[in-house]
Protein backbone atom coordinates (compact mmCIF):
# COMPACT_ATOMS: atom_id res chain seq x y z
CA UNK A 1 0.00 0.00 0.00
CA UNK A 2 1.46 3.35 -0.95
CA UNK A 3 1.68 6.24 1.40
CA UNK A 4 -0.66 8.25 -0.76
CA UNK A 5 -3.18 5.49 -0.67
CA UNK A 6 -3.00 5.42 3.10
CA UNK A 7 -3.56 9.12 3.24
CA UNK A 8 -6.75 8.67 1.26
CA UNK A 9 -7.90 5.83 3.41
CA UNK A 10 -7.29 8.06 6.42
CA UNK A 11 -10.74 9.02 7.52
CA UNK A 12 -12.81 6.82 5.30
CA UNK A 13 -12.14 4.03 7.76
CA UNK A 14 -13.67 6.03 10.54
CA UNK A 15 -17.09 5.97 8.91
CA UNK A 16 -19.34 3.07 9.71
CA UNK A 17 -20.87 1.36 6.68
CA UNK A 18 -24.26 2.85 5.81
CA UNK A 19 -27.23 1.23 7.47
CA UNK A 20 -30.27 -0.20 5.72
CA UNK A 21 -32.40 2.79 4.79
CA UNK A 22 -35.56 1.67 6.56
CA UNK A 23 -33.69 1.59 9.86
CA UNK A 24 -32.45 5.13 9.71
CA UNK A 25 -34.53 8.22 10.01
CA UNK A 26 -31.80 9.88 8.07
CA UNK A 27 -32.30 13.64 8.31
CA UNK A 28 -33.17 14.10 11.92
CA UNK A 29 -30.69 11.59 13.17
CA UNK A 30 -27.85 13.17 11.34
CA UNK A 31 -28.67 16.58 12.73
CA UNK A 32 -28.68 15.21 16.24
CA UNK A 33 -25.35 13.54 15.56
CA UNK A 34 -23.80 16.72 14.26
CA UNK A 35 -25.06 18.60 17.31
CA UNK A 36 -23.11 16.19 19.49
CA UNK A 37 -19.93 17.81 18.24
CA UNK A 38 -20.94 21.18 19.63
CA UNK A 39 -19.76 20.66 23.25
CA UNK A 40 -16.28 19.44 22.27
CA UNK A 41 -15.77 21.95 19.47
CA UNK A 42 -17.23 24.75 21.59
CA UNK A 43 -14.88 23.83 24.40
CA UNK A 44 -11.87 23.79 22.07
CA UNK A 45 -12.93 27.06 20.45
CA UNK A 46 -13.05 28.88 23.78
CA UNK A 47 -10.16 27.28 25.65
CA UNK A 48 -7.83 26.29 22.82
CA UNK A 49 -8.44 28.11 19.53
CA UNK A 50 -9.07 31.48 21.14
CA UNK A 51 -5.90 31.31 23.27
CA UNK A 52 -3.92 30.32 20.16
CA UNK A 53 -5.35 33.32 18.32
CA UNK A 54 -4.52 35.43 21.35
CA UNK A 55 -0.89 34.31 21.18
CA UNK A 56 -0.78 35.34 17.51
CA UNK A 57 -2.32 38.75 18.30
CA UNK A 58 0.10 39.38 21.13
CA UNK A 59 3.03 38.46 18.94
CA UNK A 60 2.13 41.46 16.73
CA UNK A 61 1.29 43.74 19.62
CA UNK A 62 3.59 46.67 20.44
CA UNK A 63 3.31 49.92 22.38
CA UNK A 64 1.76 51.65 19.39
CA UNK A 65 -0.44 48.90 18.09
CA UNK A 66 0.60 46.54 15.32
CA UNK A 67 4.28 45.79 15.13
CA UNK A 68 6.72 43.29 13.74
CA UNK A 69 9.36 44.18 16.34
CA UNK A 70 9.09 40.86 18.20
CA UNK A 71 9.71 38.85 15.07
CA UNK A 72 12.38 41.33 14.03
CA UNK A 73 14.09 40.86 17.36
CA UNK A 74 13.96 37.10 16.92
CA UNK A 75 15.54 37.07 13.49
CA UNK A 76 18.03 39.87 14.16
CA UNK A 77 19.63 38.45 17.24
CA UNK A 78 21.82 35.53 16.42
CA UNK A 79 21.16 34.02 19.84
CA UNK A 80 17.49 33.37 19.07
CA UNK A 81 18.11 32.11 15.56
CA UNK A 82 20.71 29.83 17.06
CA UNK A 83 18.16 28.45 19.51
CA UNK A 84 15.92 27.67 16.56
CA UNK A 85 18.77 25.91 14.77
CA UNK A 86 19.67 23.99 17.94
CA UNK A 87 16.02 22.95 18.23
CA UNK A 88 16.06 21.57 14.69
CA UNK A 89 19.44 19.97 15.20
CA UNK A 90 18.43 18.19 18.40
CA UNK A 91 15.04 17.14 17.02
CA UNK A 92 16.63 15.81 13.85
CA UNK A 93 19.28 13.85 15.75
CA UNK A 94 16.69 12.41 18.11
CA UNK A 95 14.54 11.36 15.15
CA UNK A 96 17.45 9.50 13.55
CA UNK A 97 18.49 7.89 16.85
CA UNK A 98 14.98 6.67 17.66
CA UNK A 99 14.65 5.27 14.14
CA UNK A 100 17.93 3.34 14.41
CA UNK A 101 17.06 1.87 17.81
CA UNK A 102 13.38 1.25 17.08
CA UNK A 103 13.62 -0.42 13.68
CA UNK A 104 15.20 -3.76 14.73
CA UNK A 105 13.15 -3.77 17.93
CA UNK A 106 9.87 -3.27 16.08
CA UNK A 107 10.87 -5.94 13.57
CA UNK A 108 11.53 -8.49 16.29
CA UNK A 109 8.26 -7.52 18.03
CA UNK A 110 6.38 -8.10 14.78
CA UNK A 111 7.95 -11.48 14.08
CA UNK A 112 8.09 -13.27 17.44
CA UNK A 113 5.18 -15.35 18.69
CA UNK A 114 2.14 -13.58 20.04
CA UNK A 115 2.92 -14.48 23.63
CA UNK A 116 6.53 -13.30 23.49
CA UNK A 117 5.40 -10.14 21.72
CA UNK A 118 2.96 -9.39 24.55
CA UNK A 119 5.72 -9.58 27.16
CA UNK A 120 8.16 -7.53 25.11
CA UNK A 121 5.43 -5.03 24.31
CA UNK A 122 4.87 -4.48 28.03
CA UNK A 123 8.50 -3.41 28.24
CA UNK A 124 7.75 -0.75 25.63
CA UNK A 125 4.41 0.35 27.06
CA UNK A 126 5.38 0.66 30.73
CA UNK A 127 7.95 3.39 30.10
CA UNK A 128 5.61 4.90 27.49
CA UNK A 129 2.91 5.43 30.10
CA UNK A 130 5.29 6.63 32.79
CA UNK A 131 5.51 10.38 33.23
CA UNK A 132 8.22 12.08 31.17
CA UNK A 133 9.34 13.90 34.29
CA UNK A 134 9.96 10.59 36.07
CA UNK A 135 11.75 9.11 33.08
CA UNK A 136 14.00 12.15 32.77
CA UNK A 137 14.70 12.05 36.49
CA UNK A 138 15.75 8.41 36.17
CA UNK A 139 18.46 9.48 33.73
CA UNK A 140 19.59 12.24 36.08
CA UNK A 141 19.96 9.61 38.80
CA UNK A 142 22.07 7.53 36.43
CA UNK A 143 24.19 10.26 34.84
CA UNK A 144 24.30 12.91 37.59
CA UNK A 145 27.50 14.16 39.28
CA UNK A 146 26.89 11.80 42.19
CA UNK A 147 24.91 9.45 40.02
CA UNK A 148 25.19 5.75 39.58
CA UNK A 149 27.54 5.87 36.63
CA UNK A 150 29.99 8.03 38.52
CA UNK A 151 29.70 5.83 41.60
CA UNK A 152 30.76 2.88 39.52
CA UNK A 153 33.63 4.92 38.08
CA UNK A 154 34.63 6.00 41.59
CA UNK A 155 34.53 2.40 42.75
CA UNK A 156 36.97 1.55 39.99
CA UNK A 157 39.24 4.34 41.10
CA UNK A 158 38.47 6.87 38.38
CA UNK A 159 37.60 10.52 38.80
CA UNK A 160 33.95 11.43 38.26
CA UNK A 161 33.05 12.76 34.84
CA UNK A 162 30.48 15.37 33.88
CA UNK A 163 27.79 13.50 31.96
CA UNK A 164 24.89 15.87 32.40
CA UNK A 165 24.14 19.32 31.01
CA UNK A 166 25.57 18.67 27.58
CA UNK A 167 24.35 17.67 24.14
CA UNK A 168 24.77 13.90 24.50
CA UNK A 169 22.74 13.83 27.73
CA UNK A 170 19.89 15.77 26.08
CA UNK A 171 19.96 13.37 23.15
CA UNK A 172 19.92 10.36 25.49
CA UNK A 173 17.02 11.73 27.52
CA UNK A 174 14.94 12.75 24.52
CA UNK A 175 15.66 9.58 22.56
CA UNK A 176 14.65 7.64 25.61
CA UNK A 177 11.33 9.41 26.14
CA UNK A 178 10.38 9.47 22.45
CA UNK A 179 11.48 5.97 21.49
CA UNK A 180 8.12 4.27 22.22
CA UNK A 181 6.35 6.45 19.62
CA UNK A 182 8.73 5.24 16.95
CA UNK A 183 8.57 1.60 18.07
CA UNK A 184 4.76 1.59 18.11
CA UNK A 185 4.43 3.32 14.75
CA UNK A 186 6.88 0.98 13.04
CA UNK A 187 5.38 -2.04 14.75
CA UNK A 188 1.86 -1.31 13.55
CA UNK A 189 3.12 -1.02 9.98
CA UNK A 190 5.34 -4.10 10.15
CA UNK A 191 2.55 -6.21 11.55
CA UNK A 192 0.55 -5.45 8.44
CA UNK A 193 3.21 -6.66 5.98
CA UNK A 194 2.23 -9.75 4.09
CA UNK A 195 4.71 -12.46 5.08
CA UNK A 196 4.04 -14.21 1.76
CA UNK A 197 5.97 -11.45 0.04
CA UNK A 198 9.06 -12.24 2.06
CA UNK A 199 8.64 -15.93 1.43
CA UNK A 200 8.14 -15.42 -2.28
CA UNK A 201 11.25 -13.25 -2.51
CA UNK A 202 13.34 -15.91 -0.80
CA UNK A 203 11.93 -18.67 -2.94
CA UNK A 204 12.99 -16.65 -5.97
CA UNK A 205 16.50 -16.54 -4.60
CA UNK A 206 16.73 -13.07 -3.10
CA UNK A 207 19.49 -12.38 -0.61
CA UNK A 208 18.77 -11.05 2.89
CA UNK A 209 19.97 -7.64 1.85
CA UNK A 210 17.71 -7.59 -1.19
CA UNK A 211 14.74 -8.73 0.86
CA UNK A 212 15.37 -5.86 3.22
CA UNK A 213 15.97 -3.28 0.51
CA UNK A 214 13.30 -4.31 -1.97
CA UNK A 215 10.55 -5.59 0.32
CA UNK A 216 10.88 -4.59 3.94
CA UNK A 217 12.13 -1.08 3.40
CA UNK A 218 9.49 0.03 0.87
CA UNK A 219 6.70 -1.63 2.84
CA UNK A 220 7.76 -0.07 6.11
CA UNK A 221 8.26 3.35 4.50
CA UNK A 222 4.88 4.68 5.75
CA UNK A 223 5.99 3.75 9.27
CA UNK A 224 9.42 5.29 8.82
CA UNK A 225 7.96 8.53 7.50
CA UNK A 226 5.08 8.61 9.97
CA UNK A 227 7.22 7.74 12.99
CA UNK A 228 9.93 10.21 12.02
CA UNK A 229 7.48 13.07 11.49
CA UNK A 230 5.74 12.27 14.77
CA UNK A 231 8.97 12.11 16.78
CA UNK A 232 10.30 15.25 15.11
CA UNK A 233 7.10 17.22 15.77
CA UNK A 234 7.02 16.16 19.41
CA UNK A 235 10.75 16.80 19.85
CA UNK A 236 10.54 20.34 18.50
CA UNK A 237 8.26 21.33 21.39
CA UNK A 238 10.19 19.51 24.11
CA UNK A 239 10.61 21.31 27.39
CA UNK A 240 11.24 19.04 30.36
CA UNK A 241 14.22 17.02 29.14
CA UNK A 242 16.35 19.84 27.65
CA UNK A 243 15.60 21.99 30.67
CA UNK A 244 16.73 19.33 33.14
CA UNK A 245 19.48 17.60 31.18
CA UNK A 246 20.82 20.29 28.87
CA UNK A 247 23.46 22.96 29.31
CA UNK A 248 23.20 26.56 28.14
CA UNK A 249 23.99 25.52 24.60
CA UNK A 250 21.26 22.88 24.48
CA UNK A 251 18.25 24.99 25.30
CA UNK A 252 15.40 24.69 22.85
CA UNK A 253 12.48 26.89 21.78
CA UNK A 254 10.21 25.72 24.59
CA UNK A 255 12.73 26.42 27.32
CA UNK A 256 13.36 29.96 26.15
CA UNK A 257 9.61 30.60 25.91
CA UNK A 258 9.24 29.60 29.54
CA UNK A 259 12.26 31.76 30.41
CA UNK A 260 10.74 34.80 28.69
CA UNK A 261 7.45 34.37 30.51
CA UNK A 262 8.65 33.39 33.93
CA UNK A 263 11.77 35.44 34.46
CA UNK A 264 11.66 38.28 31.96
CA UNK A 265 7.86 38.71 31.96
CA UNK A 266 8.18 39.46 28.27
CA UNK A 267 4.80 38.07 27.27
CA UNK A 268 4.59 39.48 23.77
CA UNK A 269 8.02 38.31 22.75
CA UNK A 270 7.24 34.91 24.28
CA UNK A 271 4.10 34.90 22.13
CA UNK A 272 6.16 35.50 19.00
CA UNK A 273 8.41 32.59 19.96
CA UNK A 274 5.34 30.43 20.63
CA UNK A 275 3.83 31.44 17.28
CA UNK A 276 7.02 30.37 15.48
CA UNK A 277 7.03 27.05 17.33
CA UNK A 278 3.33 26.58 16.61
CA UNK A 279 3.86 27.23 12.90
CA UNK A 280 6.64 24.65 12.70
CA UNK A 281 4.47 22.09 14.45
CA UNK A 282 1.41 22.74 12.31
CA UNK A 283 3.45 22.42 9.13
CA UNK A 284 4.67 19.06 10.44
CA UNK A 285 1.12 18.05 11.34
CA UNK A 286 -0.09 19.02 7.86
CA UNK A 287 2.70 16.99 6.27
CA UNK A 288 1.72 14.06 8.45
CA UNK A 289 -1.95 14.28 7.53
CA UNK A 290 -1.05 14.57 3.86
CA UNK A 291 1.58 11.82 3.70
CA UNK A 292 0.37 9.30 6.22
CA UNK A 293 -3.22 10.18 7.11
CA UNK A 294 -4.63 11.07 10.49
CA UNK A 295 -6.30 7.78 11.07
CA UNK A 296 -2.95 6.08 11.47
CA UNK A 297 -1.68 8.71 13.88
CA UNK A 298 -2.66 6.84 17.01
CA UNK A 299 -4.56 3.87 15.81
CA UNK A 300 -4.59 0.51 17.48
CA UNK A 301 -1.06 -0.49 18.10
CA UNK A 302 -0.87 -3.16 20.70
CA UNK B 1 0.97 -11.12 11.23
CA UNK B 2 2.21 -13.25 14.05
CA UNK B 3 2.84 -15.99 11.54
CA UNK B 4 5.46 -13.88 9.92
CA UNK B 5 8.31 -15.82 11.49
CA UNK B 6 7.05 -19.14 10.28
CA UNK B 7 7.15 -17.90 6.74
CA UNK B 8 10.71 -16.78 6.99
CA UNK B 9 12.78 -19.56 5.45
CA UNK B 10 14.99 -21.66 7.64
CA UNK B 11 18.17 -20.32 6.15
CA UNK B 12 17.17 -16.94 7.51
CA UNK B 13 15.99 -18.07 10.86
CA UNK B 14 18.89 -20.32 11.42
CA UNK B 15 21.81 -19.42 13.56
CA UNK B 16 24.09 -16.49 13.78
CA UNK B 17 22.70 -14.40 10.98
CA UNK B 18 19.85 -13.19 13.11
CA UNK B 19 22.00 -12.62 16.16
CA UNK B 20 22.84 -8.97 15.42
CA UNK B 21 19.13 -8.30 14.91
CA UNK B 22 18.20 -9.83 18.26
CA UNK B 23 21.08 -8.07 19.99
CA UNK B 24 19.92 -4.74 18.58
CA UNK B 25 16.36 -5.43 19.75
CA UNK B 26 17.61 -6.50 23.19
CA UNK B 27 19.58 -3.28 23.44
CA UNK B 28 16.44 -1.31 22.61
CA UNK B 29 14.41 -3.11 25.25
CA UNK B 30 17.12 -2.72 27.88
CA UNK B 31 17.38 0.95 27.06
CA UNK B 32 13.62 1.32 27.53
CA UNK B 33 13.18 -0.58 30.74
CA UNK B 34 16.61 -0.15 32.39
CA UNK B 35 16.18 3.34 33.85
CA UNK B 36 12.90 2.33 35.47
CA UNK B 37 14.55 -0.77 36.91
CA UNK B 38 17.17 1.51 38.41
CA UNK B 39 14.85 4.05 39.97
CA UNK B 40 12.64 1.62 41.84
CA UNK B 41 15.41 -0.09 43.88
CA UNK B 42 16.99 3.31 44.58
CA UNK B 43 13.75 4.39 46.24
CA UNK B 44 14.18 1.64 48.85
CA UNK B 45 17.65 2.82 49.75
CA UNK B 46 18.53 2.95 53.45
CA UNK B 47 21.32 5.44 52.78
CA UNK B 48 20.97 9.21 52.97
CA UNK B 49 22.02 9.62 49.36
CA UNK B 50 21.57 7.76 46.11
CA UNK B 51 23.31 4.44 45.90
CA UNK B 52 23.14 1.65 43.41
CA UNK B 53 22.98 -1.21 43.95
CA UNK B 54 21.13 -0.44 47.18
CA UNK B 55 22.95 -1.40 50.34
CA UNK B 56 19.83 -2.63 52.10
CA UNK B 57 16.13 -2.13 52.29
CA UNK B 58 14.29 0.76 53.86
CA UNK B 59 10.95 2.47 53.47
CA UNK B 60 12.24 5.77 54.83
CA UNK B 61 11.70 7.71 51.62
CA UNK B 62 8.17 6.40 51.23
CA UNK B 63 7.54 7.26 54.85
CA UNK B 64 8.74 10.76 54.17
CA UNK B 65 6.62 11.03 51.03
CA UNK B 66 3.44 9.83 52.71
CA UNK B 67 3.94 11.72 55.96
CA UNK B 68 4.97 15.15 54.72
CA UNK B 69 1.91 17.37 54.34
CA UNK B 70 3.41 19.29 51.41
CA UNK B 71 3.73 16.08 49.38
CA UNK B 72 0.29 14.83 50.38
CA UNK B 73 -1.30 18.21 49.68
CA UNK B 74 0.05 18.09 46.15
CA UNK B 75 -1.17 14.52 45.67
CA UNK B 76 -4.60 15.76 46.70
CA UNK B 77 -4.47 18.68 44.27
CA UNK B 78 -3.43 16.29 41.50
CA UNK B 79 -6.31 13.94 42.30
CA UNK B 80 -8.80 16.81 42.21
CA UNK B 81 -7.45 18.15 38.93
CA UNK B 82 -7.24 14.72 37.30
CA UNK B 83 -10.74 13.70 38.41
CA UNK B 84 -12.37 16.90 37.20
CA UNK B 85 -10.47 16.75 33.93
CA UNK B 86 -11.33 13.07 33.47
CA UNK B 87 -15.06 13.75 33.85
CA UNK B 88 -15.00 16.71 31.47
CA UNK B 89 -12.92 14.86 28.90
CA UNK B 90 -15.06 11.72 29.02
CA UNK B 91 -18.33 13.59 28.43
CA UNK B 92 -16.98 15.80 25.64
CA UNK B 93 -15.08 12.89 24.12
CA UNK B 94 -18.00 10.48 24.09
CA UNK B 95 -20.33 12.96 22.41
CA UNK B 96 -17.74 13.94 19.82
CA UNK B 97 -16.87 10.30 19.08
CA UNK B 98 -20.52 9.41 18.50
CA UNK B 99 -20.75 12.19 16.00
CA UNK B 100 -17.46 11.34 14.29
CA UNK B 101 -18.17 7.64 13.97
CA UNK B 102 -21.85 7.71 13.10
CA UNK B 103 -22.46 11.10 11.59
CA UNK B 104 -22.29 11.74 7.90
CA UNK B 105 -21.28 15.28 7.19
CA UNK B 106 -18.79 17.28 5.22
CA UNK B 107 -15.52 18.34 6.71
CA UNK B 108 -15.23 15.37 9.00
CA UNK B 109 -11.50 15.11 8.35
CA UNK B 110 -11.09 18.73 9.37
CA UNK B 111 -13.10 18.25 12.56
CA UNK B 112 -11.05 15.19 13.38
CA UNK B 113 -7.83 17.10 12.76
CA UNK B 114 -9.01 19.94 15.01
CA UNK B 115 -9.85 17.55 17.84
CA UNK B 116 -6.50 15.76 17.51
CA UNK B 117 -4.46 18.95 17.17
CA UNK B 118 -3.86 19.51 20.92
CA UNK B 119 -1.76 16.33 20.88
CA UNK B 120 0.54 17.86 18.34
CA UNK B 121 0.66 21.48 19.49
CA UNK B 122 3.53 21.75 21.99
CA UNK B 123 2.12 21.77 25.50
CA UNK B 124 4.19 24.85 26.27
CA UNK B 125 2.20 26.76 23.63
CA UNK B 126 -1.13 25.50 24.97
CA UNK B 127 0.01 26.36 28.48
CA UNK B 128 1.03 29.87 27.44
CA UNK B 129 -2.27 30.52 25.64
CA UNK B 130 -4.43 29.24 28.47
CA UNK B 131 -2.27 31.17 30.93
CA UNK B 132 -3.11 34.44 29.14
CA UNK B 133 -6.76 33.40 29.02
CA UNK B 134 -7.15 32.49 32.67
CA UNK B 135 -5.04 35.35 33.96
CA UNK B 136 -7.48 37.73 32.27
CA UNK B 137 -10.30 35.96 34.12
CA UNK B 138 -8.36 35.92 37.38
CA UNK B 139 -8.56 32.13 37.50
CA UNK B 140 -4.85 31.28 37.45
CA UNK B 141 -4.07 29.16 40.48
CA UNK B 142 -7.42 27.39 40.56
CA UNK B 143 -8.02 23.67 40.22
CA UNK B 144 -10.62 24.43 37.56
CA UNK B 145 -8.15 26.22 35.30
CA UNK B 146 -5.61 23.39 35.46
CA UNK B 147 -8.34 20.81 34.87
CA UNK B 148 -9.57 22.67 31.79
CA UNK B 149 -6.01 22.87 30.50
CA UNK B 150 -5.63 19.13 30.93
CA UNK B 151 -8.98 18.49 29.28
CA UNK B 152 -7.63 20.12 26.11
CA UNK B 153 -4.59 17.86 26.17
CA UNK B 154 -6.48 14.65 27.05
CA UNK B 155 -9.50 15.08 24.76
CA UNK B 156 -7.79 13.55 21.68
CA UNK B 157 -6.85 10.44 23.64
CA UNK B 158 -10.41 9.85 24.77
CA UNK B 159 -11.83 10.52 21.30
CA UNK B 160 -9.40 8.04 19.75
CA UNK B 161 -10.11 5.28 22.27
CA UNK B 162 -13.88 5.78 22.37
CA UNK B 163 -14.28 6.09 18.61
CA UNK B 164 -12.23 2.92 18.12
CA UNK B 165 -14.63 1.18 20.51
CA UNK B 166 -17.68 2.61 18.76
CA UNK B 167 -16.43 1.38 15.42
CA UNK B 168 -16.24 -2.12 16.81
CA UNK B 169 -19.83 -1.86 18.00
CA UNK B 170 -22.51 -3.22 15.70
CA UNK B 171 -24.97 -0.40 15.37
CA UNK B 172 -27.67 -2.79 14.19
CA UNK B 173 -28.07 -3.98 17.79
CA UNK B 174 -29.15 -0.50 18.75
CA UNK B 175 -31.35 -0.25 15.66
CA UNK B 176 -33.00 -3.51 16.64
CA UNK B 177 -33.94 -2.04 20.01
CA UNK B 178 -35.38 1.00 18.27
CA UNK B 179 -37.37 -1.13 15.85
CA UNK B 180 -38.78 -2.97 18.87
CA UNK B 181 -40.13 0.31 20.16
CA UNK B 182 -37.39 1.81 22.31
CA UNK B 183 -36.75 5.51 21.89
CA UNK B 184 -33.31 6.33 20.44
CA UNK B 185 -32.18 7.69 23.81
CA UNK B 186 -33.38 4.61 25.68
CA UNK B 187 -31.81 2.32 23.11
CA UNK B 188 -28.52 4.16 23.47
CA UNK B 189 -28.66 4.18 27.26
CA UNK B 190 -29.77 0.58 27.75
CA UNK B 191 -28.09 -1.16 24.83
CA UNK B 192 -25.15 0.78 23.41
CA UNK B 193 -23.78 2.39 26.55
CA UNK B 194 -23.30 -0.85 28.53
CA UNK B 195 -21.59 -2.41 25.54
CA UNK B 196 -19.14 0.41 24.92
CA UNK B 197 -18.61 1.08 28.65
CA UNK B 198 -15.19 -0.65 28.78
CA UNK B 199 -13.92 1.70 26.07
CA UNK B 200 -15.29 4.74 27.86
CA UNK B 201 -13.76 3.66 31.17
CA UNK B 202 -10.37 2.97 29.65
CA UNK B 203 -10.50 6.34 27.89
CA UNK B 204 -11.29 7.92 31.25
CA UNK B 205 -8.39 6.10 32.91
CA UNK B 206 -5.92 7.37 30.34
CA UNK B 207 -7.35 10.87 30.69
CA UNK B 208 -6.80 10.64 34.45
CA UNK B 209 -3.24 9.39 34.01
CA UNK B 210 -2.41 12.09 31.47
CA UNK B 211 -3.59 14.79 33.82
CA UNK B 212 -1.94 13.22 36.85
CA UNK B 213 1.46 13.13 35.13
CA UNK B 214 1.40 16.31 33.09
CA UNK B 215 3.72 19.07 34.28
CA UNK B 216 3.69 22.08 32.00
CA UNK B 217 0.01 23.12 32.22
CA UNK B 218 0.02 23.27 36.05
CA UNK B 219 3.45 24.93 35.93
CA UNK B 220 1.77 27.84 34.12
CA UNK B 221 -1.75 27.65 35.55
CA UNK B 222 -1.07 26.54 39.11
CA UNK B 223 -0.48 28.75 42.11
CA UNK B 224 1.17 28.32 45.52
CA UNK B 225 -1.99 26.68 46.84
CA UNK B 226 -2.47 24.47 43.82
CA UNK B 227 0.86 22.75 43.29
CA UNK B 228 0.21 19.45 41.62
CA UNK B 229 2.43 16.47 42.35
CA UNK B 230 4.26 16.92 39.04
CA UNK B 231 5.03 20.55 39.88
CA UNK B 232 6.22 19.58 43.36
CA UNK B 233 8.55 16.97 41.84
CA UNK B 234 9.75 19.49 39.30
CA UNK B 235 10.67 22.01 41.98
CA UNK B 236 12.46 19.35 44.01
CA UNK B 237 14.41 18.06 41.02
CA UNK B 238 15.53 21.58 40.16
CA UNK B 239 16.75 22.12 43.70
CA UNK B 240 18.38 18.88 44.69
CA UNK B 241 18.55 15.19 44.07
CA UNK B 242 17.18 13.32 47.02
CA UNK B 243 15.81 9.81 47.21
CA UNK B 244 12.33 11.04 48.19
CA UNK B 245 11.85 11.86 44.52
CA UNK B 246 12.82 8.30 43.67
CA UNK B 247 10.02 7.13 45.99
CA UNK B 248 7.54 9.56 44.43
CA UNK B 249 8.69 8.45 40.97
CA UNK B 250 8.16 4.81 41.86
CA UNK B 251 4.70 5.77 43.09
CA UNK B 252 3.95 7.36 39.70
CA UNK B 253 5.29 4.30 37.87
CA UNK B 254 2.93 2.20 39.99
CA UNK B 255 -0.02 4.45 39.07
CA UNK B 256 0.84 4.11 35.36
CA UNK B 257 1.18 0.37 35.71
CA UNK B 258 -2.20 0.17 37.43
CA UNK B 259 -3.87 2.12 34.63
CA UNK B 260 -2.21 -0.10 32.00
CA UNK B 261 -3.34 -3.28 33.74
CA UNK B 262 -6.91 -2.02 34.20
CA UNK B 263 -7.08 -0.90 30.58
CA UNK B 264 -5.71 -4.27 29.51
CA UNK B 265 -8.42 -6.06 31.48
CA UNK B 266 -11.07 -3.76 30.02
CA UNK B 267 -9.69 -4.42 26.56
CA UNK B 268 -10.07 -8.12 27.16
CA UNK B 269 -13.62 -7.54 28.37
CA UNK B 270 -14.28 -5.86 25.07
CA UNK B 271 -13.05 -8.91 23.27
CA UNK B 272 -10.14 -7.37 21.41
CA UNK B 273 -6.84 -5.85 22.27
CA UNK B 274 -6.54 -2.39 23.63
CA UNK B 275 -6.99 0.16 20.89
CA UNK B 276 -4.98 3.29 20.71
CA UNK B 277 -2.64 2.45 23.51
CA UNK B 278 -0.37 4.79 21.67
CA UNK B 279 -2.84 7.55 22.23
CA UNK B 280 -1.78 8.86 25.53
CA UNK B 281 0.87 11.24 26.68
CA UNK B 282 1.50 12.86 23.37
CA UNK B 283 3.19 16.14 23.73
CA UNK B 284 3.44 15.65 27.43
CA UNK B 285 6.94 16.87 26.94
Amino acid sequence: MSIQRQAHDGLAELAVPPLPRHLVRQGRRDWTLIMLLVPALGFLAVFFAYPMADILMRSFDGDQGFTLEHYGRFFERTIYVRVLLITFEISGSVTVLTLIIAYPLAFVLATVSRRTAAILMAMVLIPFFTSILVRTYAWIVILGPEGLFNQVLGGLGFDPVQLLYNRPSVLIGMTYTLLPYMVLTLYSVMRGIDAQLVRAAYSLGASDWNVFRRILLPHTMPGIIGGSLLVFILAVGYYITPRLMGGDRDQMMATIIEYQVDLLLNWNFASALAAILLTITLVGFGLYAWLVGLRTLFESRT
Amino acid sequence: MTDFVRHIPLSWRRGAKLLPLYLAAAFGLLFLIGPLLVIVPVSFSPAQYLTFPPTGFSLQWYERFFSRPEWMDSVWVSIQVATLSMILTSVLGLLASLSLVRGRFRGKTLVYAVILSPMIVPVIVTALGTFFFFSRLGLVGTVLAIAIGHTIVALPIVVIIVSATLQGFDERVEQAAISLGASPVTAFRRVTLPMIAPGIVSGALFAFLTSFDELIIPLFLGGPETQTLAVRIWNSVLLEIEPTIAAVSSFLIAVALLVLILAGLLGRARGHSQPAAGATETGGN
